[in-house]
C-alpha cells in the first residue's frame, strides 16, 4: 500500500517535470520538518479526522454523505451564534463547552435533514446533501454580509474576532490546541467502539449491506439511516466548531476549508474503515501543508498536492474494485 | 416463414435447460408451446430470438440453416420476440418508442412514423395515442405497442412469451383477433403459455415441453387430458389422509387483495390452523408470492382483514407480525434473506434485542451451536455469500426464532439437491409437530402433494382451488394451475 502511494506520487511528480526526490524532501520538511510545522499539520488533522469519523458512520449504513461539507458549515454557524451570545459572559469555559455541544447539534440536524429528505421524500442523499451544502454556504455569506457584519464594513474576511477568552487555548509557543487533539482522539476511539462493539454499529453494518434482509431480521432501516446521518453530522459539526473556536476565531466564508470533501477522499482511501483513517488524514494534511513550499522552492504549483490526493484515491478505488471482482467472480 | 429446430441444446453448467429439442413450425400457423416452470420453454424461445446462445443444434429458416449472434441479427432475419416484461422506454412517448431503432439518417421523420403507427394500429384494432407516455399505459397496451414496433421492423416470425398474463379480458380478445389476422397474412406465430385455455383457443398445433425435451405434439382438436399428462408427467405416490386433527386457527385471512407481481392478487380467504401445512401451487407469478408477502405483513393489503389468533393485524408492519410469531423466509436467499458481508456470528448477534453492547461471546456460542445442529458447512466467521445454496437455506432456517406460530416459506427448496430437500422438510416437520402452521409456495407439484395437508392453487392472481391433498390428484391440480377448475 505504502509502496504504491510512493510510486504513484513519484509518477505524478515526473509528469509535472519535478525532481521527485527534491519535491519529496520539500513536502516532508514543509510538513514535519519542525515542531511548528507539525503543530500546523495537526491543526488541520483535527477537523479532517473528525469529518472522517463521521463519514464512516454514514458509509457504514450505505449512504454517500456528500453533504458533510454543509454539516461542517452548519456546526460552525451554530457555534458562532452561541459565542456571539456569550461574548460578554463571565464564564468563557462554559460558553466554549456549550458552543461545542451546539455545533455538534447543528451539524447533526443539518445531516438529519438530508436523511429525512432521503427517507421521507425519496431524495438521493447525494443530491440532498449537495443542495444543503449550497444552502449552508449561502447562509454563511448572508450572515457575514448581513446580520453579523463587522461594525462599519462587511467583508470577505468574515465576522468580527471573538474576544481571546473565547479562543480555544493553545500551547504557549505552538499554535496547537491540546483540547482539540484530545477531543478528536476521544471521538476516534468512541466511533471505533460504537462501530465494532455495539448493537448500533452492527445494525448499521447490516443495513448498509442489505437493507431488505435487515428489515426481515427486525431492524428498521429508515430509523437507522437518520441515526447514522445524525452521528456523521455531529462529528462534522464538531469539526466546524473547532474551525471557529480553534483556528479562525470568527466565521469566515470558507470556514470548512474543504475538509468535508477531503474527508470523503480519506475515508475512501481507508476502504471505509476507521482504523486507517487517522493516518491517511495525517498524510493528506502533510501534503497540503508541505506543498505550500513547492512554489517557492521548485516553481511548482501547490495544487499538485490535490492532484496527488485525488490520484491516490482513484488508484485505491480501482484496486478495491479489482479485488472485489476477483473475489466475487463475475459479480460487479 | 418455415422454422425447423434440430437437436437444440442449452446447458447452464449441469442444468440442461434444453436437451435435444426437435420441432417444426409451419408458415402462417399459430404454434403453442406448453410446459410447466423450468420445462425449457423460455430458453428455447430466447434461443430462437437470438437472445440466448445455444450450446448445440441447428436452426433452419425456410430450409436454410442460419447462425445468428444477437436479437438484432434475428430481427434482421425476420424473427421478433415479445418478452414477458415489455422492453420499452417508459419515460418516452408511444411514438418515440415506436421509432426507436428504426430511424435511418439524421432526421427523425416523425410525421411519417406517426402515420405508419396509426395505420398499423387501426388495421389490428389497437387504440394507441402516439403522444401518450408509455409509463401511463397498461401492460396490454405496452404489448400492443411492442407488437406494432416489431411488425414495422418487418418481422415474419412473432414469438410471444406469456402474453395474456396481467392483461384484461378485452385486451386478450383484441390480441387474439390480431394474432389470427396476422396468421392469415402468412406471419408465423409462436405462443408460449401455461394457460391451457389460451393455447387451445388460439393455436393450430401444440408442442409440450418437459425437462428440456419434447414430451409430445398435437394438432387441433386437442385432448386436454393427454396434454396435461405430458406437462406434468407420471403421478407420484399419494400419501394417505392422516387422522390427525389440526389445532385452532393460527392465521386467518379474509377477503384480502393486494397489488404486486404482474397479476396482483384478487380477494382471497384462507385459514391456517396450528400444525397444518398448506402448499401454494401455481405457475410463477400467479399471485402466490404476493399472498405470502401480504400474510407476512410485508405488503399492505388493499382490502380484507388478517388475523393472528384473535388479534387483527391488518395494516401493521412486518415487525408486528414477527412479534406475534410469524416468520417469513424469502426465496431470494442472498438478496433478501441473508446479509452478504456479515458473518454467521453477526447474523445471530442481530437477533439480540436488548443492551447497548453486542454480546459477542454469546452470539459466537449460538452460531457454533446452530452450525452444528443445522449441519451448516461453514464456520462462525463465514459469510453467507461463500456458502452453497443448501447451506444458505440451512442458515436461514437456523435464524428462525424459537417456536414460531406461523412459517411463511417462499419456494423453500428451490435450487437444493435431493438430500438438502429431504433434510429441510424433516427439520420443518419438527416445528409442525410442535404446533407451528406452515404456508409454503413451491414450483414442484410433487413436493406439495408429498408434504402438504392442503393445497391452494393460484391462477392469474386468484385463489382458484383449496383442497385437502388427499382429496385431489396431480391431474386436477394441473388443470387448476392451467386455469381449468
Amino acid at each position: 500500500m505504502i509502496a504504491g502511494i510512493v510510486a504513484l506520487s513519484t509518477l505524478i511528480l515526473f509528469a509535472a517535470k519535478a525532481p521527485p526526490m527534491a519535491a519529496f524532501r520539500h513536502l516532508f520538511m514543509g510538513s514535519v520538518g519542525s515542531w511548528l510545522k507539525i503543530s500546523q499539520v495537526l491543526m488541520g488533522w483535527i477537523p479532517l479526522t473528525l469529518c472522517a469519523c463521521g463519514l464512516v458512520f454514514s458509509f457504514r449504513v450505505g449512504l454517500w454523505n456528500i453533504g458533510v461539507e454543509g454539516q461542517v458549515v452548519a456546526g460552525a454557524i451554530t457555534a458562532t451564534a452561541i459565542l456571539r451570545l456569550g461574548a460578554e459572559s463571565s464564564m468563557p469555559g462554559t460558553i466554549l463547552v456549550i458552543a461545542f455541544l451546539g455545533g455538534m447539534l447543528g451539524g447533526s440536524l443539518w445531516a438529519a435533514l438530508a436523511g429525512f429528505l432521503k427517507v421521507k421524500g425519496g431524495v438521493n442523499e447525494i443530491f440532498g446533501g449537495l443542495g444543503l451544502n449550497f444552502v449552508a454556504q449561502g447562509i454563511t455569506l448572508w450572515l457575514i454580509f448581513g446580520p453579523w457584519k463587522r461594525p462599519g464594513v462587511a467583508s470577505m474576511s468574515g465576522t468580527e474576532l471573538f474576544p481571546p477568552s473565547l479562543w480555544l487555548p493553545t500551547l504557549h509557543t505552538l499554535r496547537l490546541s491540546p483540547v482539540g487533539l484530545a477531543l478528536t482522539c476521544a471521538v476516534l476511539i468512541g466511533a471505533a467502539w460504537v462501530l465494532s462493539r455495539t448493537r448500533l454499529g452492527l445494525a448499521l453494518k447490516g443495513i448498509g449491506n442489505n437493507p431488505r434482509a435487515a428489515y426481515l431480521h427486525g431492524l428498521k432501516p429508515n430509523r437507522y439511516i437518520i441515526v447514522a446521518m445524525g452521528l456523521a453530522g455531529g462529528c462534522a459539526g464538531l469539526a466546524g466548531t473547532f474551525q471557529v473556536v480553534g483556528v479562525y476565531h470568527r466565521l469566515i466564508p470558507a470556514i470548512s476549508s474543504n475538509y468535508g470533501y477531503l474527508a470523503l477522499l480519506v475515508v475512501m482511501l481507508a476502504n471505509y474503515r476507521i482504523g486507517a483513517a487517522p493516518a491517511i488524514a495525517f498524510f493528506f494534511v502533510c501534503l497540503n501543508v508541505g506543498s505550500i513550499q513547492l512554489p517557492m522552492m521548485l516553481q511548482l504549483d501547490s495544487s499538485l498536492s490535490g492532484i496527488i490526493q485525488g490520484s491516490l484515491v482513484l488508484g485505491a478505488l480501482l484496486l478495491y474494485g479489482y479485488r472485489r471482482r476477483r473475489q466475487g467472480g463475475e459479480k460487479v | 416463414m418455415r422454422i425447423a429446430l434440430q437437436n437444440i441444446r442449452k446447458y447452464y453448467g449441469d442444468v440442461r435447460a434444453n436437451d435435444g429439442i426437435h420441432m417444426k413450425i409451419a408458415e402462417g400457423s399459430i404454434h403453442g408451446i406448453l410446459g410447466e416452470n423450468g420445462a425449457g420453454k423460455s430458453t428455447l424461445m430466447k434461443i430462437l430470438a437470438g437472445y440466448v446462445r445455444k450450446s448445440d443444434g441447428t436452426i433452419a429458416l425456410n430450409d436454410r440453416p442460419e447462425e445468428y449472434g444477437g436479437p438484432s441479427q434475428a430481427t434482421r432475419l425476420g424473427i421478433g420476440m415479445l418478452y414477458q416484461d415489455p422492453l420499452d422506454f417508459p419515460p418516452l412517448t408511444v411514438l418515440e418508442n415506436f421509432m426507436v431503432g428504426r430511424c435511418g439518417g439524421v432526421l427523425a421523420k416523425e410525421a411519417l412514423h406517426r402515420r405508419q403507427l396509426l395505420e398499423m394500429a387501426r388495421a389490428l384494432g389497437f387504440r394507441l395515442n402516439p403522444d401518450g407516455r408509455v409509463r401511463e399505459l397498461t401492460v396490454g397496451e405496452r404489448q400492443q405497442l411492442e407488437l406494432l414496433r416489431l411488425l414495422a421492423l418487418g418481422v415474419e416470425v412473432l414469438i410471444l412469451d406469456e402474453p395474456t398474463t396481467g392483461i384484461s379480458d378485452v385486451q386478450r380478445r383484441i390480441l387474439f383477433k390480431a394474432l389470427n389476422k396476422l396468421a392469415r397474412q402468412k406471419k408465423t406465430i409462436l405462443l408460449v403459455s401455461h394457460k391451457l385455455e389460451d393455447v387451445e383457443t388460439l393455436c393450430d398445433r401444440i408442442t409440450v415441453l418437459r425437462s428440456g425435451r419434447v414430451a409430445g405434439e398435437m394438432d387441433r382438436p386437442f385432448d386436454t387430458k393427454r396434454l396435461l399428462s405430458w406437462m406434468f408427467g407420471a403421478m407420484p405416490a399419494q400419501p394417505p389422509c392422516s387422522g390427525v386433527e389440526p389445532g385452532s386457527p393460527a392465521l386467518v385471512i379474509e377477503g384480502v387483495s393486494g397489488s404486486g407481481g404482474r397479476a396482483g392478487l384478487r380477494p382471497c380467504t384462507l385459514t391456517v390452523r396450528k400444525g397444518e401445512v398448506v402448499g401454494l401451487a401455481g405457475l410463477a407469478g400467479s399471485g402466490q408470492e404476493t399472498f405470502l408477502r401480504l400474510a407476512a405483513g410485508l405488503n399492505r393489503p388493499r382490502e380484507g382483514t388478517i388475523r393472528i389468533g384473535d388479534e387483527i393485524m391488518t395494516g401493521k408492519d412486518h415487525h408486528a407480525f414477527r412479534a406475534r410469531g410469524v416468520s417469513f423466509l424469502p426465496t431470494a436467499r442472498l438478496e433478501e434473506g441473508l446479509i452478504p458481508g456479515l458473518t454467521i456470528t453477526e447474523h445471530f448477534a442481530l437477533a439480540q434485542q436488548q443492551g447497548i453492547k453486542v454480546l459477542w461471546k454469546r452470539a459466537q456460542r449460538t452460531a457454533k451451536e446452530r452450525i452444528k445442529r443445522f449441519r451448516i458447512l461453514g464456520r462462525p466467521s463465514s459469510k453467507p455469500e461463500s456458502l452453497s445454496g443448501g447451506n444458505q437455506q440451512r442458515l436461514l432456517l437456523s435464524l428462525i426464532p424459537e417456536d414460531p406460530l406461523i412459517l411463511l416459506l417462499e419456494n423453500p427448496t428451490r435450487g437444493l439437491d435431493v438430500e438438502s430437500v429431504r433434510w429441510v422438510w424433516e427439520h420443518l416437520m419438527t416445528y409442525v409437530n410442535k404446533g407451528t402452521g406452515i404456508i409454503f409456495s413451491s414450483m414442484e407439484l410433487e413436493e406439495i402433494i408429498q408434504v402438504a395437508d392442503r393445497v391452494v392453487v393460484f391462477f392469474d392472481g386468484a385463489m382458484v382451488k383449496d383442497v385437502r391433498t388427499c382429496d385431489t390428484d396431480l391431474n386436477a391440480l394441473g388443470q387448476a394451475m392451467a386455469g381449468r377448475v
